[in-house]
């Protein structure tokens, strides 16, 4: 038999910490109350034994006090844990807004990951110690999920729709990734390894590998050879409108509703130009769905996010927003 | 050992010796005959379900896969689900016991509707003939869970049948319940008040409710999953337009109240068996009862707590979060009730209540692990792991099944009029109870260290947990093969049991064991409050003497 | 003994408590069938929330018109039933039976237009499956809202074709004078399955039908 008998998982990014903290004050709280009513059962099992076989116990109805008492203890206790645990979702759910962007697009059974300068790797990922890397992930067919255990990191990838984690390694060294949404026949042999290196040594490993451009040269060709540019002109002046600054911009829709220019709204706007329209446009762009990939389309979106607004337009979040501080909930787990 | 012939007592008519032959029993409406009928149905599926976990757990010894090939190991695993879930331990307690013992203890003649229960049972059996088709023509490899897009569309396997199975196995599950709240609600004796209830039948109402409300949810959610399937419609296929998550949302509504339908009724046998063995009244009786509703209706709200990680809004988890530790309320007052019940008792360790302990600790376990996947930030790590495979076998077979064969066993004078084998089945009850725990404690562990759920092969560092949870495995498969020989047995050599053995203040033990065909000689009329030891002249204990102590042959032998 | 106590079943002590028990039988199934329907509407609400104006496109190829005679009909039958409960109450045997006939002939009614509404849905390729072609830009989503159609008014359908074997049953019975002013619990329960298939309708024809009605 190999590996030993390991009892924790190893701790590698600055968010295991924290998960590790709040596992450990529900252990507390569960071997307290979970002892006690064992220490109880048992006292009373054998305090209050049977001794003779005609006998029967006290007549006790109940007791009001004790019953608020156990209601509102462990509400107390439960709250505790809600408040804890949701406010350690939500520094999950918000990425740093310098964070690294890596594209992932699972597919039966394989993990294929994209670096924005190009280098693309399968069932293996290579990042920087001490960076925020954020995940954009897609799929291309079923559910998959994308879990690194020494990261506590976990999020479905489902197909149609972008969803993304982030984290911030803290130690060199090789970990597992695992699928854990159940995907099919291959499902436990979908994953690999994430590879955390010194920022010198992953320097060297991105300058080593053969690269084909990056992303956003990749995007930017894509949208003339489809044609994007003859309609959407940088000047605002075209059949449709103009993509500068427009990544995490908040757009104005006909009917007057607004929605924020993320990942999602790209897609779905590429894929399927109907579903919203822009203020001020008429809906004639084709439909692109069926006619580009999955990873075409994060080209095509890492494209459009490297249009930076122009100097003048401030305010806006994106790329003009590097200078600002972390949101603070973020912040107080770095 | 007294031979049935030179038993006096069964010369009297029972409902097992009112009329013999195969039609006598499958043409019968006598709600007692359809529990025993359904009592043989489940066992069959419990012990085929056993059989894939076996072979489940056979297959993990080895890092790489020690047993079959990974599209094998993926219906094994979907298999054991859906005939476990879904033939075993939904109507477990409520179709054996429930079914046998809601008109007895209310004081009723039958059911509401005796016909429409014999009808439930030949529905069940309709759907577990299409499950047996698909396990003997390849089995299904979706998981129970049937996620959309791949049950929909990319699994080539036999999904369509083991639907149509399950969405019978529902309707009648859904038959039952209506039969129950019906029965509850206007078959009572007089006498019997809502609060004269025992909770046995208080917690199989909320059950009812629950198989009601939530089960047709399911079907017609597993009928567009099989139509999508069939004509490569859009509903659940995001790749025409469709949301897979709009599955998910559906499948949980009715699947996570189902746990509730497993274990709800095992709380009602434990609080049947805690009072009877500690002869005191139930601490908190009013708690208990509104508790058992509360968790119904809260379970109906916190289906998502399935979907975190699935890309639900942040918001929408919250609330699903805050939810899920409401509902952990309810179950907390229950434990607590039942420990206080047993202060200043007279605490007997007869074979139920060791179930019942046993019940109430592994019952805890599950429900404090289940506030760590209650909390967002934790369930993240956590979700989809073996962290999640423990908690909900503790809560299900350590929880469900322990009540299930505890109540099986206190009521086994009351069924088959014989007592089995006291010795024996305490030994099999702790043996059941160390073979659970040394099963399903070290996959907290795994689940903790990371392992991901549905796994035919890991990494080798997990290994030492695997074969530890497997050899816990080929214990608790001694525990669970024990009774099923002692309990045969004991139906044709066991001592003859009285009316009530124990004894306990039920209704159901006012009448004759076995009882006859229609429970009562005449309608009990009920003056007394529940459980009260103290208040009831009427209950014959045993003569004064010292009890039996533990492992020592009962005193009847 | 009497015509009532001989349908006394055995298990109930009374016949109040028999017809107790068969009405809030029949309600609790009905609690049933609005969560089984229940799932297929709330189906319907987020895939139209998501395609809007393919389901407004897709509406416009059903039938307005035969729907609303169908509508009409179904209020009608509901009529015709509620009066036959009412005949079956004070025990008038002849009324009881033309109503109960009456009510049969308009479920049949509903039906055979429901088959002719389909049948003119094959003929235009609107039925989902290999043979579905839609003549717009979101052929998929009106593909779904197809399927949703035929699935509700399939199930809706079914419910009929069973409510309609049920009043024939009523009718054998009332024939043969098994319904008195005193016991009467089959028609009632069977009147109140009647309605709540037709309310189902009522839900069923905006939905469906006139989603897109204003332009």
């Amino acid at each position: 038999m190999q590996g030993g008998l390991p009892l924790f998982p190893e701790r590698a990014s600055t968010m295991a910490r924290h998960v590790d903290a709040l596992f450990f004050y529900l252990l507390g709280v569960s071997l307290f109350i979970s002892l006690l009513i064992l220490v109880l059962i048992i006292v009373f099992s054998i305090k209050y034994r049977r001794r003779a076989s005609n006998e029967i116990g006290a007549p006790l109805g109940g007791s009001m006090k004790l019953e608020v008492f156990w209601m509102v203890i462990p509400f107390l206790l439960c709250m505790v844990m809600f408040g804890w645990g949701a406010s350690l979702f939500m520094a999950m759910q918000r990425p740093p807004p310098q964070a690294m962007e890596i594209y992932v697009v699972g597919k039966q059974w394989m993990w294929k990951l994209q670096h924005p300068e190009g280098q693309m790797e399968i069932n293996e990922l290579h990042v920087p110690v001490g960076r925020d890397i954020k995940l954009t992930m897609t799929s291309e067919d079923v559910i998959h999920d994308f879990f690194v255990p020494a990261f506590r990191v976990k999020s479905d990838v489902l197909p149609g729709r972008y969803t993304s984690i982030w984290f911030r390694p803290t130690k060199p060294g090789r970990y597992h990734l695992f699928c854990s949404q159940y995907c099919g026949t291959n499902h436990a042999v979908m994953g690999g390894w994430v590879t955390v290196m010194e920022p010198a040594d992953f320097e060297a490993w991105m300058s080593g590998g053969p690269t084909q451009g990056s992303l956003a040269e990749a995007g930017a060709k894509l949208f003339r050879e489809l044609a994007c540019n003859n309609c959407h002109v940088s000047s605002g002046q075209g059949r449709g409108p103009s993509l500068v600054g427009l990544y995490g911009s908040i757009v104005r829709l006909e009917g007057g509703a607004t929605v924020v220019a993320d990942d999602n709204y790209l897609r779905e706007s590429i894929l399927n130009p109907r579903a919203k329209i822009v203020a001020g446009y008429k809906a004639d762009m084709p439909v692109f769905q069926g006619l580009v990939n999955e990873e075409q389309l994060l080209e095509l979106i890492a494209y459009i996010q490297s249009l930076a607004p122009p100097p003048a337009a401030s305010g806006q979040p994106g790329a003009a927003a590097e200078s600002h501080p972390p949101a603070p909930a973020t912040k107080k787990l770095q | 050992m007294s031979s049935p012939a030179t038993a006096p007592a069964l010369r009297r008519e029972t409902y097992l010796n009112v009329s013999f032959g195969v039609k006598s029993w499958l043409l019968t409406t006598d709600h007692k005959r359809i529990a025993l009928l359904y009592l043989v149905s489940i066992t069959l599926f419990f012990f085929l379900g056993g059989f894939f976990a076996v072979l489940i757990r056979l297959h993990l010894l080895t890092p790489e896969g020690s047993l079959v090939t990974a599209e094998t190991y993926n219906k094994l695993f979907t298999m054991h689900g859906v005939v476990m879930i879904f033939f075993f331990l939904i109507p477990s307690i409520p179709a054996v016991l429930g079914n046998f013992l809601i008109p007895l203890m209310i004081g009723a003649k039958d059911l509401a509707f005796p016909r429409l229960n014999l009808a439930s049972w030949y529905i069940f059996n309709l759907a577990a003939l299409f499950t047996l088709y698909t396990v003997i023509t390849g089995g299904v490899d979706t998981g129970w869970t049937f996620y959309t897009p791949y049950s929909s569309l990319y699994s080539n396997t036999h999904v369509v049948p083991t639907i149509v199975g399950i969405f019978f196995a529902g309707f009648s599950s859904i038959l039952t319940g209506l039969n129950f709240i019906v029965t509850i609600h206007t078959m009572r004796a007089p006498g019997m008040t809502w609060f004269r209830l025992p909770l046995f039948v208080w917690t199989h109402y909320a059950t009812s409710l629950i198989m009601v409300l939530g089960t047709p949810v399911v079907a017609i959610t597993l009928t567009l999953v099989a139509v999508e399937r069939i004509f490569h419609l859009a509903i659940f296929n995001p790749a025409l337009g469709g949301d897979p998550l709009l599955f998910q949302h559906l499948f949980w509504f009715y699947s996570h109240p189902a746990v509730y339908i497993m274990v709800l009724p095992a709380m009602g046998v434990t609080t049947e068996l805690i009072t009877a063995f500690a002869r005191k009244k139930l601490f908190g009786y009013h708690f208990v009862a509104a508790a058992s509703l509360g968790i119904a209706v809260i379970g109906f709200f916190v289906w998502a707590h399935h979907m975190f990680v699935a890309g639900l809004s942040p918001y929408a988890a919250m609330i699903f979060s805050i939810l899920s530790y409401l509902v952990a309320i309810p179950s907390a007052v229950k434990v607590f009730n039942w420990t206080a019940t047993l202060y200043k008792g007279s605490v007997s360790w007869a074979t139920p209540m060791l179930y019942g302990l046993g019940f109430i600790g592994l019952f805890v376990m599950g429900g404090m692990t289940g506030l760590f996947l209650a909390a967002l930030g934790l369930d993240v790590h956590v979700h989809d792991t073996y962290f999640v495979v423990a908690h909900f076998h503790y809560i299900m077979v350590g929880g469900a099944v322990m009540g299930y064969l505890g109540g099986l066993h206190y009521w086994w004078p009351k069924i088959s009029g014989r007592l089995y084998p006291e010795a024996l089945a305490r030994f099999a009850a702790i043996v059941l109870f160390v073979g659970f725990n040394l099963t399903f404690f070290p996959q907290f562990i795994l689940g903790y260290l990371g392992m991901p759920r549905r796994y035919h092969a890991y990494p080798p560092e997990f290994q030492v947990l695997n074969v530890l949870s497997t050899a816990g495995a080929s214990i608790l498969g001694v525990g669970y093969l024990l009774p099923m020989f002692y309990l045969v047995w004991s139906m044709r050599y066991g001592p003859i049991a009285g009316s009530n053995p124990w004894p306990a203040t039920g209704l159901e033990w006012q009448t004759p064991s076995p009882p006859p065909p229609h429970n009562f000689d005449r309608t009990p009329v009920v003056t007394w409050e529940p459980y009260d030891f103290a208040g009831r002249a009427d209950l014959q204990y045993p003569v004064p003497r010292p009890e039996p102590q533990m492992f020592q042959p009962a005193a009847h032998d | 003994m009497s015509a009532a106590h001989s349908a006394l079943a055995e298990q109930f002590r009374d016949m109040e408590q028999q017809r107790e028990a068969s009405s809030l039988g029949m309600w609790v199934f009905l609690v049933t069938e609005i969560m089984f329907f229940g799932g297929l509407f709330l189906v319907y609400t987020v895939a139209r929330a998501m395609h809007p104006a393919a389901f407004a496109a897709a509406s416009r190829h059903l039938d307005v018109t035969l729907g609303g005679i169908n509508t009409a009909v179904l209020i009608v039958s509901s009529l015709t039933m509620a009066l036959a409960v009412y005949a079956a109450q004070v025990g008038r045997r002849r009324r009881l039976m033309g109503f109960l006939a009456l009510t049969m002939a308009l479920g049949c009614t509903f039906l055979i237009i429901k088959g002719f509404e389909y049948a003119d849905k094959f003929h235009h390729h609107l039925v989902p499956g290999s043979g579905f072609s839609f003549p717009g830009a979101e052929a998929s989503p009106a593909e779904m809202f197809f399927s949703l159609y035929f699935a509700m008014t399939g199930l809706h359908a079914l419910h009929m074709i069973i409510g309609v074997g049920l009043v024939a049953v009523l009718l054998v019975h009332a024939g043969r004078g098994r319904y008195t002013a005193e016991y009467h619990t089959p028609v009632e329960i069977s009147g109140l399955y009647w309605h709540f298939v037709d309310i189902i309708w009522i839900f069923l024809f905006p939905l469906l039908y006139l989603i897109d009605i204003h332009h």
